[in-house]
C-alpha cells in the first residue's frame, strides 16, 4: 500500500503539521516530516478532520437503483468527506433478515469508497407487528448493531420496548423514527402558522415529541440504549435533555437540513423542501443548533434520501419525502455551527465522527487524528464558497434542497484506511 | 394585474378592486343586449383543467369565456390520460403544446397551481386547490356584498363552520381584509386550523355571541363525514351549534344578508327557511361568479379594461 505524506494541514483546525500514511495507519504526525518517497499531498492552509461517519442515509439498493446504489451513494458519501456511512433498512425489499443486509455489506465492500454499515429493520417488513430476526442480522458478516424501521415508528409501544430489551443482548440500539402515526394521518409540513395558510395538512411537533417522550421511558425502565433520529423539534430537545440529566442512555442525531432550512421553503409548494420530519420554526432551529453544540443531541446525521424525478416534480401531496445530504452535510455544518462560533472543530468531529461512530459501535472509524490510528480522514478547505449545482452532484438523485445556494467548505480529500477515496475534490474511482 | 391568479393572499386592494370594478363595467356593458358575449378573447384558447368534480365552478367559468368568445377546452381528469397515470407536468405541457393561453385548474392538491405555473408559459387560475384557495369565489363573494351593501370598508363579515378544510374560508380571510372588512370565524376549535392566530381575523366559538353584529353571515359548507374522524360528535350537535336557522337569522341586523358557497348542506349549516329567506344572496352568487370571472380572464389575457 502505498505512502503518503499530507503536508501542512490543520488537524481539527489547529497547528500546520505533517501526516504520514503507511500501511492504512497515521504512522507519524509533526512538523518537517520528510517525503522519504511518499506520494505529497500540499494540504495548506486545510483543516484536518477523522472521517466522517453517517448514521442515516438511504442508498435505495436493492430496489430504487433507478434513484440510488451503493455505488452512487457511497461516491456521494466520500465526496462529502465521510469514511463510513449506515444504509438505512427501507429497501425493497426491506433489510429485515441476513440475506439482505449482508447483500447491502458486500455491494458496499465492491465499492470500496466508504464502510456501508447496513442498519437492520426492527420488525419484519418495517409493518410494526412483529420483530425481525435481529439476532440474525448482528452475527451476519454485516455485523448489524443499529436496527431501525426508519419511515416509520414502532408505535406499538409494547414491540417497543421488547426491541429495546432484545438489542441488548447484541450490544445493538434501535434507532427510532419517532412519529405517531395517529396524529399525522396525511400529514404536509410542520403544522401552524403556514400550513393554516398553505392549507397543507399539519405534521404537529407533539408527534414526534409524544413518542420520544414514551421511549426515553421505556429505555430508563429497561435499561436499553436509544437512539431517536432526525429530531426535529425544540420540545424534543429539552425531552432528551431531560431524559439524559435523568441517566437514560438515550442518543440523538439531528440532520443538515434541520439545522439551517424552515418551514418557509413550503411556500414555493415545490416538494423538494418536502421531507419526513418536515421543515419547522425558526425557533426550533435554534434549539437543534443549541441541542448540537451542547452535546444533547449527539450527532449529525443526513438522512439523504434520494428520489427519481418523477417522484418530487409533482404536486406537493404526491411527492415522496425526503431530500439529499451526503455531499453538503459538512458544509451546512460549518454553515450554521462553526461560523457562528456554536461548534469549534474538535467538536465537529465529536458530532460527525466519534459519536456517530460510537453510536453504531464501528471499530476503526471515529477515532483520533493520532499515530497508530486507522488513516480515515478528510482534509477540508473551510474558506472556500460554491454554489451547489445539483447537476453536478455524484448522487443518481437530483432532489437537493440546497441548489442555487452559496456554501462554505469544500472537502479536497478524503482517505479510507489510507487510500484516497477523494482527491482534489474528485472521487477517485 | 399579475400573469397568474393563483391566490387570493396575494392580491392587493389596487387588483382586487379592479378585478370587482371589471366585473361590474363588464355586467353592464352586456345588460340589456340580446347576444351576451363580448369579442375580447375572439383567437385565444382557456382550458378548464378539473382534477375534480365541481360542474357548478366548471360551467361557471365556461360560460365566462365563451361570454368573451374565448375557445374553451374542458379536460376532466376522469377518463382522459391523467387516470392511465399521467403526471400533471405531462399534462400541462402538452396543453400548452395545443395552444393554451390560460389554464383554469382545479385539483385536489393544495398548491398544485403554483407548480403548474412554474411550468407553462401561459396564465394560471385556480379555481380551487386543496383546502388552500378558491380566490375567484372570495372575489365573487365581495362582489355580491358591495353590490348589496354598497361597500367592503368596514363590513363585519361572520364566516362560519369548516374553516380548517375550507379553501373557500382562506380565500375570503384574505380577500375581505385585503378590502377593509372585519372578519371574525366561528367554528368548533376542531375545524380551526393550528396558527389561526396570525391571521387578520377574530376567532369566536360562538355563533350567538357574534350574529346580533353581523353585517355578512357566510356559512361554509361542512361534510358530514367530518364526524366519523371526531371533529364533532354528531351533524345534530353540529347543526345546533353552528348552524343558521330562523331563530339565529331574526337575531341579524336588518340589512344583513346571509351567503353560502354552495353546495348546500340544507338543514346541516343551513336551515331551508334561511337559504330560501330575502337575505339570502346563494342565488346572486352564481350568477356574479360569471361576471367575476369574466373579469379574471379579460385582466388576465385581454389588457387593460376599456
Amino acid at each position: 500500500m502505498s505512502t503518503i505524506l499530507i503536508k501542512g494541514a490543520r488537524p481539527y483546525g489547529e497547528d500546520a503539521v505533517d501526516i504520514r500514511i503507511e500501511d492504512g495507519r497515521i504512522a507519524a504526525i509533526g512538523p518537517g516530516l520528510a517525503a522519504d518517497g511518499a506520494q505529497v499531498v500540499d494540504a495548506a492552509g486545510l483543516v484536518a478532520l477523522p472521517g466522517l461517519v453517517d448514521l442515516h442515509t438511504h442508498l435505495r439498493e436493492p430496489g430504487r437503483e433507478d434513484a440510488e446504489t451503493v455505488e452512487t451513494g457511497s461516491r456521494a458519501a466520500a465526496l462529502g468527506g465521510f469514511t463510513a456511512v449506515h444504509a438505512m433498512a427501507n429497501t425493497d425489499p426491506v433489510a429485515d433478515t441476513a440475506g439482505v443486509v449482508e447483500q447491502v455489506w458486500r455491494l458496499g465492500q465492491e465499492a470500496g469508497l466508504v464502510d456501508v454499515v447496513p442498519v437492520g429493520a426492527v420488525t419484519v417488513g418495517l409493518r410494526g407487528e412483529r420483530l425481525a430476526e435481529l439476532g440474525a442480522m448482528a452475527d451476519s458478516a454485516a455485523r448489524v448493531r443499529v436496527f431501525s424501521d426508519d419511515g416509520h415508528c414502532v408505535a406499538d409501544p409494547a414491540l417497543m420496548r421488547r426491541a429495546l430489551e432484545y438489542v441488548k443482548a447484541l450490544d445493538g440500539v434501535v434507532a427510532q423514527h419517532a412519529e405517531e402515526p395517529r396524529l399525522t394521518v396525511g400529514a404536509q409540513m410542520n403544522e401552524g402558522d403556514r400550513s393554516a395558510r398553505l392549507g397543507l395538512v399539519g405534521w404537529p411537533a407533539a408527534a414526534e415529541e409524544a413518542v420520544i417522550a414514551r421511549d426515553v421511558l421505556l429505555a430508563g425502565h429497561v435499561g436499553a440504549r436509544l437512539h431517536v433520529c432526525h429530531v426535529s423539534t425544540a420540545g424534543s430537545v429539552d425531552i432528551l435533555r431531560w431524559a439524559k440529566s435523568r441517566g437514560v442512555q438515550v442518543t440523538a442525531e439531528v440532520t443538515p437540513h434541520h439545522l439551517l432550512l424552515t418551514d418557509e421553503c413550503a411556500e414555493t409548494y415545490d416538494p423538494v423542501f418536502k421531507v419526513n420530519p418536515p421543515l419547522r420554526s425558526d425557533a426550533d432551529v435554534q434549539a437543534l443548533r443549541a441541542g448540537l453544540a451542547d452535546g444533547t443531541i449527539d450527532a449529525v446525521a443526513t438522512d439523504h434520501a434520494p428520489h427519481a424525478v418523477e417522484d418530487k416534480e409533482s404536486e406537493w401531496a404526491s411527492a415522496r419525502p425526503g431530500m439529499l445530504g451526503l455531499e453538503q452535510a459538512l458544509s451546512i455544518v460549518v454553515q450554521t455551527m462553526v461560523e457562528p462560533g456554536l461548534l469549534d472543530w474538535r467538536g465537529v468531529a465529536d458530532r460527525m465522527s466519534v459519536r456517530p461512530a460510537a453510536i453504531g459501535r464501528l471499530d476503526g472509524h471515529g477515532r483520533p487524528l493520532a499515530v497508530g490510528e486507522p488513516a480515515n480522514l478528510l482534509l477540508l478547505d473551510p474558506t472556500h464558497r460554491a454554489t451547489v449545482d445539483p447537476a453536478a452532484l455524484a448522487s443518481r438523485s437530483r432532489n437537493s434542497p440546497y441548489a442555487g445556494r452559496e456554501l462554505p467548505g469544500r472537502v479536497v480529500a478524503t482517505f479510507l484506511r489510507g487510500a484516497a477515496t477523494v482527491m482534489d475534490g474528485k472521487a477517485q474511482k | 394585474m399579475k400573469r397568474h391568479l393563483l391566490e387570493a393572499a396575494d392580491l392587493d386592494r389596487a387588483d382586487a378592486t379592479l378585478v370587482l370594478d371589471t366585473a361590474g363595467q363588464i355586467e353592464s356593458a352586456l345588460a340589456g343586449r340580446e347576444v351576451k358575449k363580448l369579442p375580447t378573447l375572439r383567437g385565444r384558447t382557456v382550458v378548464n383543467l378539473f382534477y375534480e368534480d365541481s360542474t357548478r365552478t366548471r360551467i361557471s367559468f365556461e360560460l365566462a369565456a365563451k361570454r368573451l368568445s374565448a375557445d374553451v377546452i374542458n379536460f376532466s381528469a376522469k377518463g382522459s390520460s391523467v387516470s392511465k397515470g399521467e403526471s400533471l407536468k405531462d399534462t400541462a405541457l402538452t396543453l400548452e403544446a395545443m395552444g393554451s393561453d390560460a389554464i383554469v385548474i382545479r385539483h385536489q392538491a393544495s398548491g398544485a397551481p403554483h407548480r403548474l405555473a412554474q411550468w407553462v408559459k401561459g396564465s394560471v387560475v385556480n379555481a380551487g386547490d386543496g383546502t388552500h384557495e378558491h380566490p375567484t369565489q372570495a372575489l365573487l363573494d365581495a362582489y355580491t356584498i358591495r353590490q348589496r351593501l354598497g361597500r367592503l370598508d368596514g363590513v363585519r363579515v361572520v364566516l362560519v363552520g369548516d374553516v380548517l378544510h375550507s379553501r373557500v374560508a382562506r380565500s375570503n380571510v384574505w380577500l375581505l381584509s385585503t378590502l377593509g372588512a372585519e372578519v371574525t370565524l366561528v367554528a368548533p376549535p376542531t375545524l380551526l386550523p393550528v396558527g389561526v392566530g396570525s391571521w387578520p381575523v377574530q376567532v369566536s366559538y360562538d355563533l350567538d355571541a357574534v350574529l346580533s353584529k353581523a353585517d355578512v353571515v357566510m356559512m361554509l359548507r361542512v361534510q358530514a363525514e367530518r364526524m366519523n374522524a371526531s371533529f364533532f360528535p354528531s351533524a345534530r350537535e353540529y347543526s345546533r351549534r353552528y348552524g343558521l336557522d330562523a331563530r339565529r337569522m331574526a337575531v341579524l341586523p336588518d340589512d344583513a344578508i346571509v351567503m353560502h358557497p354552495g353546495p348546500m348542506n340544507r338543514g346541516m349549516e343551513i336551515a331551508a327557511e334561511v337559504a330560501d329567506s330575502a337575505r339570502s344572496t346563494i342565488v346572486d352568487q352564481v350568477g356574479n361568479g360569471v361576471s367575476v370571472r369574466m373579469a379574471v380572464l379579460y385582466l388576465l389575457l385581454g389588457g387593460a379594461p376599456e
